[in-house]
């Protein structure tokens, strides 16, 4: 075992667990994230291993109609509330937005510590949920079903989530001050790394977004609680108002999982390319316009709801108008890649990946916001294959992408690059073959959130959860490996992939305040090929 | 760093003004205003959120920053209301067949 040689840095600043719990330093307050998502993730997996096994055969022999009905519930919650929302911008935001930006912190060390706690709050209210019988809703919580007919944990759900989402506006906020009062001398709006112009559209929905959620949530909870009518027309309520308010945060709230992912792919691009980014201000750009648009075609949920004709047709051109920002991305990336010095280490290969699957997940996304197919495809599992290509495809790629690219800066440690690039393939193609042929499967209408089927969808159904277990196992190899590199991998140098950005001038695992003087940028961002003087 | 401050008499007046508002607020919801019910309840919390953002938040003494960063959050409050509205609005325009 190769041992570091003594040099203090955030892990040995301190030890034992109260060092942990009541740290200030925002690099350890994004580890201290990394495990609790990590658990989370795991938890949401568990839930998707019981609904891919239920769907193995058409017969609804696995569980009941009801304890499936909880089972996908409380995968959507985990998983989006609890894993993918904080996944990036409270992992690798925080570890990295000081760094990249040259500060020896995020603008408010104790706000971030809290956003913390607030997460676990609001983690534990869920888990309790979830122990005590689950919820079986949806992850949407449509009302009236969600304020009077179900009898499962609405409320106590219905808590959780709402604590959490303050964790999330207290990060953005943050994240949004920081940016603004923190930079480094010379680091100009347009020097800045995409992963921090990503990370700062992601908090512009954080702080505009959620408040609407968590109050939409405590509505419901009011309604349930006290017969208070806002969304139950028998009290006089109306249940598209609640479509309204929740798919106001809820459908920006993809932009929050998918941002920092581009942010990522960005910054990979660009290093394992060896050239500058191609439309480094369009890029940049693009991210605040995804975040504005973002807010203005949630209607693209409600075409199938009594929602009028009239608002239908407006959020339908502005859904496709949001296709735009978001292709000037991936046109950018791949010019990127024109004349380029491309090697394909374990982060380019994650990015490769999520390039494809995004591409894929968006144009069909564009099928959804056309009117007239969008009655024939809505609530099919064409919509479950579109959102996962989005959110687990996109969002979830990006984010394994960042923890190969960082994990070296993170830990000091390296790990096995052949093992890393064995999991990319597998992720890929079980992937693939999970979500494929559920836009069959939708495409001939069978529809989503049913625990039996006919039995001529039995074959594609087992494709699925055939490559269900693939991506399972895609997902079970980086931990295995990632967790030996911490005691075993071989030390990593202050910049092992030879990139650009101030985090790559700092050692790894960077010291307590992260710069021993702090940094003055003379030059613009990616200036690949980087001079020998610039390679640790 | 702004160094202005505001006197306890201020806050305590604001404090006075935001109840007595919400007093008048429960009073109008038992009076039969018609269709001014909505519009007169929602200007009586415009005042009173007013109220709290200038003076206990101190807007009044904010930089350009500030204020833009507070209107943003007017302007998406305005945007989702207003698509709300759109909705809500046209819902009856197109006859449905058979009625």
């Amino acid at each position: 075992m190769e041992t570091a040689p003594k040099r203090t840095n955030y892990l040995n600043a301190d030890y034992g667990i109260r060092s942990w719990l009541l740290t200030l330093d925002h690099k350890r307050i994004g580890i201290l994230y990394l495990i609790s998502i990590t658990l989370m993730f795991l938890l949401g997996s568990l839930f998707a291993v019981l609904i891919r096994l239920e769907l193995l055969t058409p017969a609804g022999d696995f569980v009941q109609a009801d304890t499936y009905n909880k089972l996908f519930t409380m995968h959507g919650i985990v998983m989006i509330f609890f894993f993918l929302v904080p996944s990036i911008p409270a992992v690798l935001g925080n570890f990295l937005l000081p760094l990249m930006i040259g500060a020896r912190d995020l603008a408010f060390p104790r706000l971030n510590l809290m956003s913390w706690y607030v997460y676990m709050v609001g983690g534990i209210f869920t888990l309790w949920a979830i122990i005590t019988g689950g919820v079986d809703t949806g992850w949407t919580f449509y009302t009236p079903y969600s304020t009077t007919a179900s009898h499962s944990n609405v409320l106590m759900t219905a808590v959780g989530i709402f604590i959490t989402g303050f964790s999330s506006i207290l990060t953005g906020l943050n994240f949004i001050v920081t940016i603004h009062t923190m930079r480094a001398p010379g680091l100009t709006w347009f020097r800045l790394p995409l992963f921090v112009w990503a990370h700062y559209a992601t908090s512009l929905i954080m702080i505009l977004g959620t408040p609407v959620v968590a109050i939409t949530i405590f509505l419901v909870g009011i309604e349930r609680a006290f017969g208070l009518g806002i969304f139950d027309p028998a009290l006089g309520g109306d249940p598209i108002l609640f479509q309204h308010l929740f798919w106001f945060y809820s459908h920006p709230a993809v932009y929050i999982m998918i941002l920092p992912s581009m942010g990522v792919i960005s910054e990979i691009i660009t290093c394992f390319a060896r050239k500058r980014i191609f439309g480094y201000e369009f890029i940049a750009v693009s991210s605040l316009a995804i975040a504005v648009f973002g807010f203005l075609v949630w209607g693209h949920h409600m075409f199938t709801s009594s929602q009028s004709v009239y608002a239908a047709m407006i959020f339908s051109i502005l859904s496709f108008a949001v296709a735009i920002p978001s292709a000037v991305k991936v046109f950018n990336w791949t010019a990127t890649l024109y004349k380029g010095s491309i090697s394909f280490e374990a982060p380019m290969l994650f990015a490769m990946g999520f390039i494809g699957l995004f591409t894929i997940g968006g144009l069909t996304g564009l099928f959804l916001a056309s009117l007239g197919l969008d009655v024939h495809v809505h609530d099919t599992y064409f919509v479950v294959a579109h959102f996962h290509y989005i959110m687990v495809g996109g969002a979830l790629m990006g984010y394994l992408g960042a923890i190969h690219f960082w994990w070296p800066k993170m830990t000091g440690r390296m790990y096995s690059e052949w093992a890393a690039k064995v999991s990319a393939v597998l992720v890929f193609v079980g992937f693939n073959l999970t979500f494929f042929p559920q836009f069959v499967l939708g495409y001939l209408g069978m529809p989503r959130r049913y625990h039996a089927y006919p039995d001529e969808f039995q074959v594609l159904n087992v494709m699925s959860t055939t490559g269900a277990s693939i991506l399972g196992l895609g997902y079970l190899v980086p931990l295995c490996y990632l967790t030996w590199s911490l005691w075993r991998g071989p030390l990593a140098s202050a910049n092992p992939w030879k990139a650009a950005g101030l985090e790559w001038t700092t050692p790894s695992p960077p010291p307590t305040e992260n710069f021993e003087t702090t940094p003055v940028v003379e030059e613009e961002a990616y200036t690949y090929p980087l001079k020998e003087a610039e390679v640790v | 760093m702004s160094s202005h401050t505001t006197s306890a008499l201020t806050l305590f007046l604001v404090f006075f003004a935001l109840v007595g508002l919400t007093g008048v607020t429960v009073w109008v919801a038992y009076i039969d205003l018609g269709i001014w019910s909505t519009p007169v309840a929602i200007a009586i919390a415009t005042l009173k959120a007013s109220l709290v953002v200038v003076i206990f938040m101190e807007m009044r003494f904010g930089q350009p920053i500030t204020w833009f960063a507070s209107s943003t959050g007017i302007l998406f409050l305005i945007l989702l209301i207003g698509l709300t509205m759109a909705d809500i609005v046209s819902r009856g325009w197109l006859g449905v067949p058979g009625k």
